[in-house]
């Protein structure tokens, strides 16, 4: 019959996704079991002993890992902010450009970063923030510097958050870019005659008519806490900064890979993956409830 | 159109001056590193070197011609974008086109869509991912780079959502003749969706040629790494510590002409698919917003 040999045929087609799905994520999160093991490789999974909880009350006695984790959410919330309010206040500026063609150039611009990767731009980081780069350069016409200002603890991830505004603002921007172009024109018009100024139409019309798009966005960056970016910040740090610099993500690299503490590093990344997910599944209702968005 | 006053013109040409100081400031730090490719040693070391190259020469891009390590690791990543955009391509349509069918026609299709959403939201540590990986046996092979990835979820979503866009009329009136699910695919869905298609492919050609930690960490032997891992490892892994020696920073300085060359020749791929990438990118934020 023919209903059957269409499932048939949905099976087939869905099957190589499927099985490469369990392959690289299912298994990996089986292999996590590592975790309540003092996983030896020669050993195997089979093999090595059981230490239940050990490794992960030895990772909350770790004040490396407290600190990790701290770096971690610090670094992501305030790019998130940071990002969010840039891309905020260049979406609105691009919209009072009449210029069709300016605004095309200027988009262009700062789209492009978003599509290089952190290799290529943190090589080029530490070349303009070297002693000598472009950016002490110029400060020091101020008088100001030199600063190092990927080797200080305390300016470190700062030069973390605005890299990544470099990198995402105008390209976060596209969202509420759209979001105002969908705006009413006949709002402004009637604004004008009731002789509403620039801010004014900013504050009442635009500002509000991409509110819902900030919630959106700020409810879905929930789930992104934990994700401070390890390709930035493995490219960039250095152990003078990981104090202030080292996230999770490269914590987990050291001890996990390089070290070779599987189990431990096991332990920190399962830590991670389980309130990860529990962030994204908040992220997700909240998006639902405040900004009635659904994934599919 | 409405009268408008000169401070309201004045204000106009403010911010248009003001976003292009913004634009060209994005692009300062890449025509820094252009100017420091094209430049003398001696004034790089110099530190004379801002915008425009001083003592304008090619010797660092004939070296790089010459280079056959660099070309080795720009044929990996090539490789990896074929074969990669490749499997990225065929597995999300295969996967997209089920998960966009109704529960009636395809029972399933809900389970499925949860077990491929959680497997995206799903961020399994590295470490269990590594030993999986070289479980199978795929270290130093040009398989590790690409099948771990091979099925995009969220490109997955985006042609699904597509897919469904599409009028069900088409659909229906094929069925009737008798069209089978993959003739349904590849003579109605595939050709009415090629913006939603030229936007994933485009999705996987840059995370692909971007991606440098898995070609560090599963290949053991560097011959094997992509472009990006070799740069990773030649600009930035080889540095030595920012208050190291003086004789460690003058070699550094030597190499800076050299190393800016080489980070602008692995943008050039990305430079040249700019104007596809910003029209079909844009494109797939929106389509990824749109739903049934």
């Amino acid at each position: 019959m023919f209903k059957d040999s269409e499932r048939r045929a949905y099976y087939v087609m869905i099957l190589p996704g499927l099985a490469l799905m369990v392959a690289f994520t299912f298994v990996p999160l089986a292999y996590s079991v590592i975790a309540f093991q003092k996983f030896n490789p020669a050993l195997g999974v089979q093999g090595s002993p059981w230490v239940g909880l050990d490794n992960i009350l030895y990772m909350f006695s770790l004040r490396d890992a407290r600190q990790v984790f701290f770096n971690t959410i610090f670094i992501a919330t305030m790019k998130m902010i940071v990002v969010l309010v840039a891309a905020v206040a260049f979406a609105l500026l691009l919209n009072e450009v009449r210029f069709l063609r300016i605004r095309r150039s200027i988009q262009t611009m700062v789209y492009l970063p978003h599509f290089l990767s952190w290799v290529i731009l943190a090589g080029i980081l530490r070349t303009i923030l070297a002693r000598d780069g472009l950016v002490n350069d110029f400060l020091a016409i101020f008088g100001i510097g030199p600063i190092y200002f990927l080797g200080q603890p305390n300016i470190f991830p700062w030069v973390i958050i605005f890299s990544d505004v470099w990198k995402e603002f105008g390209f976060e921007a596209i969202v509420y870019l759209a979001a105002l172009t969908s705006i009413d024109p006949t709002l402004y018009e009637v604004a004008e005659l009731d002789g509403a100024n620039r801010v004014q139409k900013m504050r009442y019309i635009s500002i509000p008519g991409i509110a819902p798009v900030i919630v959106l966005v700020a409810c879905l960056s929930i789930g992104n806490v934990l994700n401070a970016g390890f390709d930035q910040i493995f490219n960039l740090y250095s152990p003078i900064v990981y104090s202030t610099g080292d996230i999770i993500d490269t914590y987990v690299y050291r001890i996990g890979l390089i070290q070779g503490q599987y189990s431990l590093g096991t332990a920190v990344g399962l830590f991670k993956t389980v309130v990860a997910l529990i962030l994204i599944g908040v992220s997700y209702w909240a998006a639902g409830k405040f900004a009635n968005y659904r994934i599919f | 159109m409405v009268f408008r006053s000169t401070t309201d013109r004045i204000v106009d040409y403010l911010i248009t001056t003001l976003l292009i100081l913004v634009g060209v400031t994005a692009l300062l730090p890449l025509v820094n590193t252009l100017a420091i490719s094209l430049s003398d040693k001696a004034a790089v070391s110099g530190g004379m070197v801002g915008l425009w190259p001083v003592g304008f020469n090619l010797d660092a891009y004939g070296f790089i011609l010459r280079d056959d390590k660099f070309w080795r690791a720009f044929g990996v990543s090539v490789l990896r974008v074929l074969l990669g955009g490749a499997l990225n391509f065929v597995l999300t349509v295969m996967t997209a086109f089920p998960l966009s069918r109704s529960t009636r026609a395809f029972p399933a299709r809900d389970l499925f869509m949860w077990l491929f959403v959680f497997g995206m939201i799903l961020n399994v540590g590295i470490v269990p991912w590594y030993l999986t990986v070289s479980g199978y046996g795929l270290l130093d092979s040009i398989w590790a780079l690409v099948l771990p990835g091979a099925v995009p979820i969220w490109s997955v979503i985006l042609l699904m959502n597509f897919f469904r866009s599409i009028p069900k009329e088409l659909d229906e009136a094929a069925r009737i003749d008798g069209a089978t699910p993959w003739q349904l695919l590849w003579s109605i869905y595939l050709p009415t969706s090629l913006p939603a298609l030229a936007t994933i492919t485009l999705f996987s050609i840059v995370g692909h040629w971007n991606s440098f930690f898995d070609g560090l960490i599963l290949m053991n032997n560097p011959d094997n790494y992509p472009l990006q891992t070799y740069i990773q490892q030649l600009v930035i892994a080889d540095r030595p510590a920012l208050h190291g020696g003086q004789a460690a920073l003058m070699a550094q300085i030597s190499n800076n002409t050299l190393n800016a060359a080489k980070l602008f020749v692995a943008m050039i791929p990305i430079l040249l698919i700019y104007p596809l990438l910003q029209r079909y990118f844009v494109r797939g934020i929106m389509l990824g917003a749109v739903k049934e």
